[in-house]
């Protein structure tokens, strides 16, 4: 043991070590610390009491009973399941009433239509705006939902059997098209393509056609794709054909975009939701849909 | 023990014969049974990871045993027990300033990513992606620069509070070149090529824990042979805190890395536990993460640093003891509050989350300590910046030892768990308190083991401290602002309990704090850029112009600005 000094600037003893020049005083415990350490144990302590605590050989201390604090609000998962039963119940009466609405009609009952909207639109957040975007506007290769231009069918019963059952989703019910690959299964030869991408261009007004080219892809638009598009390019919902005209392109609208789908036929997958989303909800999601702007 | 004056120099003190070197021997054997693992290794690895893993350890083993012939070739492996290895501290200084800078400069490219999802964003190779960069960030500030930070500082600390030179000869030099070379870099490597662990910071593959192990025993007891062959009656408090953080960090490294490889030859693996065991065990491993590398050890730092660059005597003595034994007890049991509202059973959240706020005052404990060591000498902080970075990694330290235990209640935590918040708060400690200290150390050692009179310039110490200050509170506050705002955005639902908002549109309102967030982050990275350089001249023994030796002089004696 050292010396003991006094420091001088404080005037308390140092405790007489010293270590490459490092000396300690021999300041007590500050007061205000300890009664602040004091009371967080107490108050574990306190804690311990009331709550589930502290493992025993083959259980666990669950706590005193206080009136305070019955299980249904102190135990994580009594409450929990307590909080989702209430829930159900509230909106059991709800769902109920949806499936028993024909959906054109739900809008007339002000009460069941935004609890629709409600539904529909978490449902819409949790499930579907990953592809098709928080407001249902859609990107490159995903539908826009909000506008009036559908592909399959925009009506409230064209919308729910897109749900239920997708499109190219393997469901027995499926929405099924798929658009030829003219390129890369040899169908049409570049030149072919190339001419028939000048036509499609001209059809919504993209610039850059080529007029030539374009006049020569005429005729075999007709012969190649009025079948499914129609004569005059106008797209056919029946077949989720669609429209050319309208300058509105699900895969892209510059020259080479047309041209990758001429090449390619790409036919994206909507996936089925009948056995993942219930049919209540199922049904506040079409009406939320078809409220987005372009329901028919 | 031996007195300095009597020591052969080519004896390994401690035990062994005169003449001896058991050093030299263990070194040569672990690289040599490296060396042969790495050549077979290379030649079956099942994976690419592994390979390259391989190939990088057989380079260095090769290295490492063409490194000990030469040096004693030259007899360079003799030891003056007469003084301390200084050469260890600055080989020391050079790695964590260098993974310092990498380290933080990977953060603000993954902080870079979340803002602008498109940047460094490759479709057809992954290894820049965010999910792989992370790990390298997070495993290069805390391991990299904070591990070598702390095995310097110890190997530092420890010689002269024990007025001895480093136990164990080559054994020291071993720990801080295997910490770079043989678990860092592999690891490192191994993260961007899809190599992992699969556990939040632990993420290094079963080769890499191996090699954990390895280095870290070496450490400990290079650490515990200075600590028995000092010349000291007591053992100083920063030791004590060196020494919990060595003991509990291996505890706590092979607890938490109870593993089957999939295969000898293949980097993947299998842990031990599953389920919510393994999630208890890694929030274990994960809170005393925090709480023994980046608090012990550290607060060994500041009990060293903070007295020495202050002049000052430590303010309490008991309370050194006291807030010692409190925090190394409590830490122990505060990881589940990492767990709440989990499958983790709900008494099993309780113990965690009252011991997390008993561990308010002991953590407070070093605040304290730290803070009134400056008393008497708080005009210092005018003149002398490393001082004021010091005081304000201390300042920090005790804010987010506030936010912590406030943060592990159960409710507080149903609002801030999962969200920014939480890396905010990381952050505060990381850059505050972590980044702070340990660039005050850097700047301490850097003059006094290269015997230079002062740092190159102190001018561009101030430069430093304010980028830093100013980049941690971008950093935080924006952090706050945007984890508070995502958990009520999250908990916001209407009367028949449907969502307000799908999860992408909380994403897209955090855009502008991530912005914030990003640039907080290259503040802080450009003043430890700015360290670094700083750091390099002055080991070169240059003086900034601007600031000759005698003007500096002055300047003590004027309060700055």
């Amino acid at each position: 043991m050292g010396k003991r000094e006094v420091d001088d600037h404080s005037g308390v003893e140092t405790t007489g070590h010293e270590w490459d020049g490092i000396r300690e005083l021999d300041n007590p415990l500050p007061r205000w610390w300890l009664y602040i350490l004091y009371g967080c144990i107490a108050w574990a302590v306190v804690y311990w009491l009331v709550m589930p605590a502290w493992p025993m050989l083959n259980d666990y201390t669950h706590g005193l009973k206080v009136a305070a604090l019955p299980d249904t609000v102190k135990v994580d998962r009594i409450r929990v399941d307590a909080e989702v039963k209430a829930l159900q119940d509230k909106r059991a009466p709800l769902f109920a009433k949806l499936v028993a609405t024909p959906l054109d009609q739900v809008k007339n009952n002000p009460e069941l239509f935004q609890f629709a909207q409600e539904a529909g639109k978490a449902t819409f957040g949790d499930n579907c705006s990953t592809c098709h975007g928080a407001g249902g506007q859609g990107s490159k290769g995903y539908p826009n939902l909000a506008d009036n231009d559908w592909l399959w069918d925009g009506t409230y019963a064209g919308i729910k059997q897109t749900i239920q059952y997708g499109i190219r989703s393997g469901h027995a019910q499926e929405r099924l098209s798929q658009m030829p690959h003219f390129g890369t299964d040899g169908l049409l030869d570049a030149t072919q393509i190339n001419n028939l991408t000048d036509y499609v261009m001209t059809l919504s007004g993209v610039k850059g056609a080529d007029a030539k080219a374009a006049a020569a892809g005429a005729p075999l638009f007709q012969e190649q794709c009025s079948s499914c598009h129609g004569a005059t390019g106008t797209g056919d919902h029946l077949q989720g054909a669609p429209n050319l005209t309208d300058k509105i392109y699900l895969y892209g609208g510059t020259r080479e975009d047309i041209h990758n789908q001429i090449y390619n036929g790409r036919g994206n997958v909507m996936p089925t939701w009948e056995a993942r989303l219930d049919e209540g909800t199922i049904d506040a999601l079409t009406v939320y849909i078809h409220s987005l702007g372009g329901g028919q | 023990m031996t007195d300095a004056t009597q020591s052969a120099p080519l004896r390994l003190t401690g035990f062994g014969k005169p003449g001896v070197r058991i050093d030299i021997y263990v070194v040569a054997l672990l690289a040599a049974l490296g060396l042969l693992w790495g050549v077979a290794a290379t030649a079956f690895a099942h994976d690419l990871g592994m390979r390259v893993m391989a190939v990088e350890l057989t380079l260095f083993f090769a290295l490492g045993l063409f490194g000990i012939a030469f040096a004693a070739s030259k007899g360079k492996l003799a030891i003056d027990e007469s003084r301390y290895d200084d050469e260890l501290i600055k080989v020391g200084i050079f790695a964590a300033t260098f993974w310092g800078v990498v380290g933080m400069l990977v953060g603000v490219i993954i902080a870079s990513q979340l803002a602008f999802p498109e940047f460094l964003y490759f479709k057809e190779f992954g290894f820049l992606n965010f999910g792989r960069l992370r790990p390298v960030h997070t495993s290069g500030v805390i391991f990299a620069f904070g591990g070598n930070v702390l095995i310097t500082t110890s190997f530092y600390v420890v010689q002269r509070t024990s007025r001895a030179r480093i136990f164990g000869g080559l054994l020291p030099w071993f720990v801080t070149l295997g910490w770079n070379f043989l678990v860092i870099v592999p690891a490192a490597t191994g993260y961007v090529l899809g190599v992992t662990g699969g556990q939040e910071y632990a993420e290094p593959n079963w080769i890499s824990d191996i090699l954990i192990t390895v280095v870290w025993v070496v450490y400990l007891v290079t650490f515990l042979g200075t600590i028995w062959k000092r010349k000291e009656q007591h053992i100083y408090v920063a030791n004590w805190f060196y020494l919990a953080f060595i003991v509990t960090i291996a505890i706590l490294h092979l607890v938490n890395n109870l593993e089957v490889p999939a295969n000898v030859w293949s980097s993947k693996q299998y842990s031990l536990m599953s389920g919510v065991q393994n999630a208890m065990t890694q929030w274990w491993y994960g809170h005393n993460a925090v709480g023994f590398f980046l608090t012990a050890g550290f607060l060994g730092i500041m009990y060293y640093f903070v007295p020495k660059r202050a002049e000052r005597p430590v303010y309490s003595y008991q309370l050194s003891i006291i807030h010692f034994w409190a925090l190394i007890f409590t830490y122990m049991w505060a990881g589940p509050h990492h767990l709440h509202y989990t499958a983790l059973p709900q008494w099993v959240q309780t113990l965690g989350m009252t011991f997390s706020i008993i561990l308010w005052m002991p953590s407070w404990g070093g605040m304290i300590n730290g803070l009134m060591t400056l008393s008497g000498a708080w005009d210092k902080l005018r003149t002398d910046p490393v001082l004021r970075m010091l005081v304000t990694s201390v300042a920090f330290y005790g804010m987010s030892t506030f936010e912590g235990p406030a943060m592990s209640i159960r409710a507080v935590n149903s609002l801030s768990h999962y969200t920014d918040w939480t890396v905010g708060h990381v952050h505060s400690g990381a850059l505050g308190w972590v980044g702070m200290v340990s660039f005050g150390a850097l700047y301490c050692m850097t003059p006094w083991v290269w015997k230079r009179q002062r740092l190159y310039s102190v001018k561009l110490v101030e430069v430093h401290f304010w980028l830093s200050t100013i980049g941690i509170l971008f950093y935080i506050t924006a952090m706050w602002v945007s984890g508070i705002m995502q958990g009520l955005m999250w908990r916001a639902y209407n009367e028949f309990g449907f969502l307000e908002y799908s999860f992408v549109e909380t994403v897209k309102a955090m855009k502008p704090y991530y912005m914030i967030r990003a640039l907080g982050g290259l503040l802080f990275t450009t003043g430890a850029a700015i360290m670094a350089y700083n750091l390099w001249r002055t080991a070169k023994g240059d003086i900034a112009a601007k600031e000759p030796l005698a003007a500096a002089a002055e300047a003590k004696a004027v309060p700055a600005e």
